[in-house]
């Protein structure tokens, strides 16, 4: 043999051993790569920002009849629908179904509700700015919970009566207040709230807004829990030992999503979402109306009179930076939906706004395939990943679950 | 002699080939911004009209976290420019988006300062911020470079 010959069959084989080492042992990783995957661990997290626009955020007898009000299926026009029915504590506050089903049936999907405190905008679409806020709106859908205000004011008067002056004062005379009022509703509900006088929609309007806060100061309550992802962060923090912590295929799939996956373009910081809206091309569902997400969500957080901003909001000036410098929605807000914290994932499918993918592997075939949006534009690209990449991402993601025993 | 060194060099191209397309890999998964990019927050303006330095009100800057910035808006000679009107705008270049706020002045503080609220960057990564200053000279602008 040549002794050229046996030098380019050493180098050749010395290359594809290297090239299997490189790509089948897990690798140190990257100092740009150890501050990312820093910044995903729940040690991150911030503490809870205040919320300004609830005076009551943060006590405690506020949260206590919150919890109260989130499970009273009174609240509700059959009598069988609280917050609680969609957004099941044991099942990390939603339902497992595509779409809620409170009186009637949603055309979204019910949302997680840990770490929501931390979020400028709530909802899909984020037409809420407050948890307090959107505690309102499922009150009074139709298909949700099926109330109106003036309802909801009749019932705090007939059963908590006594919490509700505690925290906010005496509740004002509903005496001459109709069964149903508001300017939601239809029909003679809502003809019942124009008839009303102004002082009167304030009053109902302050104690339903004063119900979101208390539900709101429950909710605040609700928070992430850690995942064996975060020991893993952690012990990288801290200079030690990995291993062990999560498979190989773990953190294959762990340096995909902080890498080549792109996954941390919308899914980043310690609860994984960037709280803003992103068109992802997904499909929209046969037989549901339109949906334009937050394109058309910004003006109605804009109007809405339980906003930062508004005659409710306990928010002092200089407050309501998100809400002030909001701006107007853009052609790429068309069908832009919130990334939901992609924390326990993987043991809530389906997934989308709409429930629309039933697996968390078809979600990944999505992001990888970057199929093209029904209205607006997508703003993905090809990720060309293969089988095993995609497999291991999938993995990755198992490993933000809350580890065993926590909700 | 001289022939085999060629084939040692084109055999030893093998690795080299490996590791060179393995760097472009990961160069790609991390999409670093451009390697010259200019980080300077003090700096001419485009025409050289003025000079615009930026102070961030958060140090690091966090990505997600709403802050204000102070802008001072000098002549080239160093002097204060007052009472000039400034639009923010910005984005991200390698991802074709804006900001997500639209960032505004919220006080003339003097001395050619300016206090702008509402910045907030919602990813990691290459940031510009587009400053349109209007003063006496005429209109001008500046575009920062931020890396989160």
């Amino acid at each position: 043999m040549r002794t050229s010959t046996v030098i380019v069959a050493a180098l050749v084989i010395g290359s594809a051993a290297a090239a299997w080492w490189t790509l089948a042992k897990p690798q140190p990783w990257t100092e740009e790569e150890t501050r990312l995957v820093q910044s995903l661990g729940l040690a991150s997290l911030p503490p809870l920002p205040a919320d300004p626009s609830n005076a009551v955020a943060v006590d405690p007898d506020a949260a206590s009849l919150g919890k109260a009000l989130f499970f009273d299926t009174r609240l509700s026009a059959n009598n069988k629908v609280a917050c609680g029915t969609c957004h099941l504590p044991d099942r990390q506050f939603q339902d497992d179904l595509p779409r809620a089903k409170g009186v009637g049936e949603t055309a979204r999907r019910t949302m997680p509700i840990a770490g929501t405190a931390y979020s400028p905008w709530v909802f899909w679409d984020g037409r809420k700015d407050s948890q307090w806020a959107q505690a309102l709106g499922p009150l009074e859908s139709a298909v949700e919970h099926g109330t109106d205000r003036a309802y909801i004011a009749h019932l705090i008067e007939a059963h908590y009566a006594d919490q509700y002056a505690a925290l906010f004062g005496p509740l004002p005379t509903l005496d001459a207040v109709p069964d149903h009022a508001s300017p939601n509703g239809l029909g003679a509900v809502l003809e019942d709230w124009l008839a009303l006088d102004e002082s009167q929609k304030d009053a109902i309007n302050r104690v339903f807004a004063d119900v979101g806060k208390a539900i709101a100061a429950y909710e605040r309550t609700i928070t992430p829990q850690p995942s064996r992802f975060d020991a893993y962060v952690d012990h990288l923090a801290a200079g030690e030992d990995t291993s062990g912590i999560l498979s190989d295929q773990e953190e294959d799939g762990l340096r995909l999503f902080v890498g080549k996956g792109e996954c941390t373009k919308c899914h980043n910081g310690p609860l994984l979402t960037d709280n803003f809206f992103h068109n992802t091309g997904v499909t929209a569902v046969p037989g549901l109306p339109g949906d334009l997400g937050r394109s058309v969500a910004v003006e109605q957080v804009l109007a809405d009179p339980f906003n930062c901003l508004g005659p409710y909001s306990d928010a002092g000036p200089g407050d309501c930076a998100e809400l002030r410098y909001l701006g107007q929605a853009g052609h790429e807000m068309i069908r832009a939906y919130k990334p939901p914290s992609l924390r326990g994932v993987a043991s809530r499918p389906p997934y989308m706004h709409a429930g629309q993918i039933a697996t968390l592997g078809e979600v990944l075939v999505h992001y990888n395939t970057a199929p093209a949006a029904p209205d607006g534009h997508s703003e993905l690209a090809p990720l060309n990943l293969n089988p095993t990449e995609l497999a291991a991402l999938e993995a990755f993601l198992g490993a933000l679950d809350p580890i065993e025993g926590q909700p | 002699m001289s022939n085999l060194i060629t084939r040692r060099r084109l055999l030893w191209s093998v690795p080299v080939a490996l590791l060179a397309v393995g760097g472009i890999a990961v160069a790609k998964m991390m999409q670093p911004p451009p390697a010259d990019l200019d980080l300077s927050l003090a700096k001419p303006t485009e025409q050289g009209l003025y000079t615009a330095s930026v102070e961030p009100g958060l140090s690091p800057i966090t990505v997600g976290t709403m802050h204000g910035w102070v802008v001072q808006i000098t002549t080239p000679d160093g002097r204060p420019v007052d009472q000039a009107s400034i639009t923010v705008d910005g984005g991200m270049p390698q991802h074709g988006h804006g900001l997500p706020t639209e960032p505004d002045v919220s006080a003339d503080l003097g001395a050619g300062r300016y206090q702008v609220d509402g910045m907030k960057f919602n990813m990691p990564g290459w940031w510009v911020v587009n400053l349109s200053v209007d003063g006496p000279a005429g209109p001008d602008t500046v575009t920062f470079n931020l890396v989160l």
